[in-house]
């Protein structure tokens, strides 16, 4: 292979998550043997994103808009608010179709190794939604894990002076989770939360 | 070089796309750092949180490396205690601690068995509260900041301790301390005699041990982890009651 340019292409396509060098190998020769059906659209793509594409100030979301087109849909339930990790946790709800309400983008958990205190986090604007009139359930989707569930124990706490039911998901047994084959804590964490059938 | 011991998981961080960059506190190679390969994978994360009790291997060209671990879960801790606030903090504060604290690659089995009673117990038990404070004071010890709290330092007597000197760590009776009352720290008396303590005790216990914590951070060049603020916060919330049964 020769070519600054060439090896530049491979580097920046090597830092996508999921690529290493080698497959940043093949992308940019994908990229290269297919100009007219593949680089072109995408080099166009990306300069339309990158000057379109804007966080929403309202949620958090990553849209063309600001409000974004989740906030400003009339159809979506106003009165729910799901407040999510980060967006790549708001696709995965919004790709499953099972939530209709709004979405806040928290930013992250807290997390003293990453250096992350509740000031780094949109915790006020959460705060500031929440106390809205047409808001009446707070859900929490955040992570099962210490950190993601600290940060919901926190919110809570925060949220305590709004008036409305805070909720949070629950944890247990996936659809398709063998037992013999789930973690004792996910185990556990069913047993406790089991309900009468 | 290799070897096998059992831990306790403090932390981890993400490596790259797949790996983690874990912090674990083993019985003999005390708080040991490692990359576990695969460690964000889905089979991997529920073994790789705070306070569960591991199998590890470690395995290094050299015994400075790094090295990676090869982990297997022995008793989740974490998982039963994501609904519960203040059992949370507590599991997040002592972990924490250890890891802030701790120095890297020094044995301490005195904290390993301590640190993995207590969290059995904030797993099995409401009432965990005087242990906990009681495992910082034996922290302490094992950090070099121990408490004196036999004897008054000024009188010598054995009785009616209620304060502690804040530069010394030493006990002070009542009489003793009463003119120096504000710049004293309250001694609770759970820490002397084995009884329960109300709310209010265990947060001057908490404070009392706080204190002398900070200063064992502040000669490290770090700060205590937010969660031991944060466990403060949740007993200052608390109005003052008996912690005999799970007032929390």
């Amino acid at each position: 292979m020769t070519g600054s340019e060439i090896e530049r292409l491979v580097q920046m396509l090597a830092r996508l998550p999921g690529l290493g060098p080698r497959s940043g190998r093949r992308a940019a020769l994908a990229l290269l043997e297919k100009r007219e059906t593949l680089l072109k659209p995408l080099i166009a793509v990306l300069e339309n994103v990158e000057s379109a594409v804007i966080a929403c100030g309202r949620c958090g979301n990553l849209d063309a808009t600001d409000p974004c087109a989740l906030c400003v849909n009339t159809k979506r339930d106003g009165s729910k608010l799901c407040v999510v990790e980060n967006i790549a946790s708001l696709w995965a709800l919004e790709g499953a179709g099972v939530f209709s309400g709004r979405y806040h983008v928290l930013g992250g958990v807290l997390s003293p190794l990453d250096g992350v205190a509740p000031d780094d986090l949109s915790i006020s604007s959460l705060v500031s939604r929440a106390a809205e009139s047409d808001v009446r359930e707070v859900i929490l989707a955040l992570s099962a894990t210490v950190e993601g569930q600290t940060t919901a124990h926190y919110l809570v706490d925060r949220l305590a002076s709004s008036d409305v039911v805070i909720t949070k998901l629950a944890h247990g047994v996936p659809i398709g989770g063998e037992l013999d084959y789930l973690d004792d804590g996910t185990l556990g964490a069913a047993l406790q939360a089991r309900r009468p059938a | 070089m290799n070897w096998i011991d059992e831990g306790i998981f403090l932390n981890a961080r993400n490596y790259g796309e797949s790996a983690s960059f874990v912090t674990i506190l083993t019985r003999a190679h005390g708080r040991h750092a490692g990359l576990v390969r695969g460690g964000s994978s889905r089979r991997l994360r529920p073994i790789l949180q705070t306070g569960n009790f591991v199998q590890c291997a470690w395995r290094g060209r050299l015994e400075e490396n790094l090295g990676t671990f090869t982990i297997e879960l022995s008793h989740a801790i974490a998982a039963a205690l994501l609904d519960n606030p203040v059992a949370l903090a507590g599991l997040s504060s002592a972990c924490g601690l250890v890891s802030v604290l701790l120095p890297e690659r020094e044995a301490h089995s005195t904290v390993f068995h301590s640190l993995r009673k207590l969290l059995d117990t904030i797993k099995r038990d409401n009432n965990w509260f005087t242990e906990y404070v009681r495992w910082e004071t034996n922290l302490l010890r094992e950090l070099g900041f121990g408490l004196a709290l036999d004897s008054c330092a000024a009188t010598g007597q054995t009785d009616n301790l209620t304060w502690v000197s804040p530069k010394t760590g030493r006990a002070v009776s009542a009489d003793a301390g009463a003119p120096y009352a504000d710049h004293l720290l309250p001694l609770p008396k759970f820490l002397i005699i084995q009884n329960s303590a109300s709310t209010g005790e265990i947060r001057d216990g908490l404070k009392l041990t706080g204190h002398f914590l900070g200063r064992a951070a502040e000669s490290g060049g770090c700060a205590l982890p937010p969660a031991r603020n944060r466990l403060l916060d949740s007993f200052s919330r608390t109005p003052t009651t008996s912690c005999d049964n799970n007032v929390l």
